[in-house]
């Protein structure tokens, strides 16, 4: 929003158009994300807008001096470091490798084959896009680069898991209770079905 | 469509008896003209043999190869000569350029091989080099040549003349990201046009320029990507559960 109203006073309606066109509309802003910021900015002493007295839509703001030195305070610092996200992707394959009956292999690979095709999508997106979409090209490497990350931590889980076959040791307390431990048990004894089926929820 | 390249149960192995090495098992493959697909798998998955058995450079123990019509079993050593020179274009990591030849000859030198005078060839080089925005790059030697120039002519070789299948192993190498994306950008064009295209490779962000993804592993095609459904999908709701 500071980097839009740096060019020009501008309308509300006006930022999310040039927002989502700029971003390659990949990140829609709905009019009330537009407006709550702005009411932020605006008590915040980063933007101000004339025409005090209408309501959002015909309100136009400006850049205040303040607003100016927190554009390029904020631009300069970096994203969000904290802990890492917790991760969906991890946390299944961790669980999978506990369970006898599942083929973890297969499972990287399903994983693998659903974010290549997502990729196929994204890299489709640029390949058909005007070379002059940089707001585009940007989002979209953004958003390739991650998803290799993925696919890459994939291939590496593979490689580990193919040089050393993990598998729960029936031996410890811990697994013995874990339901790895009792489908395995559920295996060795014939018993199938239903056991085996909760172990895999 | 017409199909270009068929593999029918083809299986591949380098020695014998207890030292017997099964490069690739029973694979069977259909590339259309017009269509680009890569081949992801590990090293040692197998996707190299399975692009110099498409691109006659070896023979398969079993199974049947067909491309562009041809059962390969069924071609003498010439004619298998002749349909590699007329028919296919290689791009491989290891450019191989020839050092002696300007940019513009080691383009035509595939046509020459094939018997055309060196007038029309050096001419369809030169208008290939230009679709590929290399026009005043032509008259340059391969080491004078960035890497990316470099690989970007040994594409203009590949696809120059009547060829109607493109197979390439890793082919941006060792180039930096804007330079893979043109090399890229050019197979899919080419492709488009309607040659059909085979690109090997590792990396997920070339493989995602292709229209199909076959996965190998341990010689064995284990599963492919789903026909695109398009950038509009990329707006839909988070698939997973």
């Amino acid at each position: 929003m500071l980097t839009l109203l740096s060019e020009a006073p501008k309308y509300g309606l006006q930022l999310r158009q040039e927002f989502e066109a700029r971003t390659g509309e990949v990140w829609p802003l709905n009019v009330g994300q537009v407006y709550t910021t702005l009411q932020r900015l605006e008590r915040e002493g980063h933007v101000e807008s004339d025409d005090a007295g209408r309501d959002g839509a015909q309100k136009r703001y400006r850049l205040t001096a303040d607003g100016e030195r927190e554009l390029h305070s904020w631009l300069r610092t970096p994203p969000r470091a904290g802990p890492p996200p917790r991760d969906e992707l991890v946390m299944k394959v961790q669980v999978a490798i506990r369970l006898t009956q599942v083929d973890v292999t297969e499972i990287l690979q399903a994983h693998r084959r659903r974010i290549v095709e997502e990729m196929q999508r994204y890299t489709h997106l640029k390949a058909d896009a005007a070379p002059e979409d940089i707001g585009l090209g940007l989002v979209v490497d953004a958003e390739l680069f991650r998803l290799e990350a993925v696919v890459r931590w994939l291939d590496a889980a593979d490689a580990r898991l193919r040089s050393h076959p993990t598998r729960p040791k029936p031996s410890t307390p811990a697994a013995d209770t874990s339901p790895a431990a009792d489908a395995q048990d559920a295996r060795s004894t014939g018993r199938t079905g239903d056991r085996a089926a909760g172990a895999r929820r | 469509m017409s199909v270009v390249l068929s593999l029918r149960q083809v299986s591949k192995v380098h020695g014998s008896g207890g030292a017997a090495v099964h490069a690739l098992r029973a694979v069977d493959l259909d590339v259309v003209a017009g269509e680009l697909v890569a081949v992801m798998g590990p090293s040692g998955s197998g996707k190299s043999t399975l692009l110099t058995i498409a691109g006659t450079l070896e023979e398969p123990t079993t199974g049947q190869v067909t491309v562009c019509g041809s059962d390969l079993s069924t071609l003498s050593a010439d004619a298998t000569a002749r349909l590699r020179r007329r028919s296919l274009g290689f791009v491989f990591q290891d450019l191989n350029l020839l050092a002696g030849l300007s940019a513009v000859e080691n383009v035509a030198l595939p046509l020459e091989l094939d018997g055309m005078s060196a007038r029309p060839a050096r001419a369809a080089a030169l208008q290939v080099l230009d679709e590929l925005g290399l026009t005043d790059r032509a008259g340059h030697y391969p080491d004078d040549l960035s890497g990316g120039e470099r690989q970007r002519v040994a594409i203009a070789r590949a696809v120059v003349g009547e060829r109607q299948l493109l197979l390439a192993d890793e082919p941006t190498g060792a180039l930096d990201a804007a330079n893979g994306e043109a090399v890229l950008r050019m197979l899919r064009a080419a492709c488009k046009r309607g040659i059909a295209g085979v690109m090997v490779t590792h990396d997920a962000q070339l493989a995602s320029w292709a229209d199909r993804v076959i996965f190998i592993r341990d010689g064995r095609v284990v599963d492919q990507t789903a026909p695109s459904a398009g950038p509009e999908a990329l707006l839909a709701s988070d698939p997973t559960p």
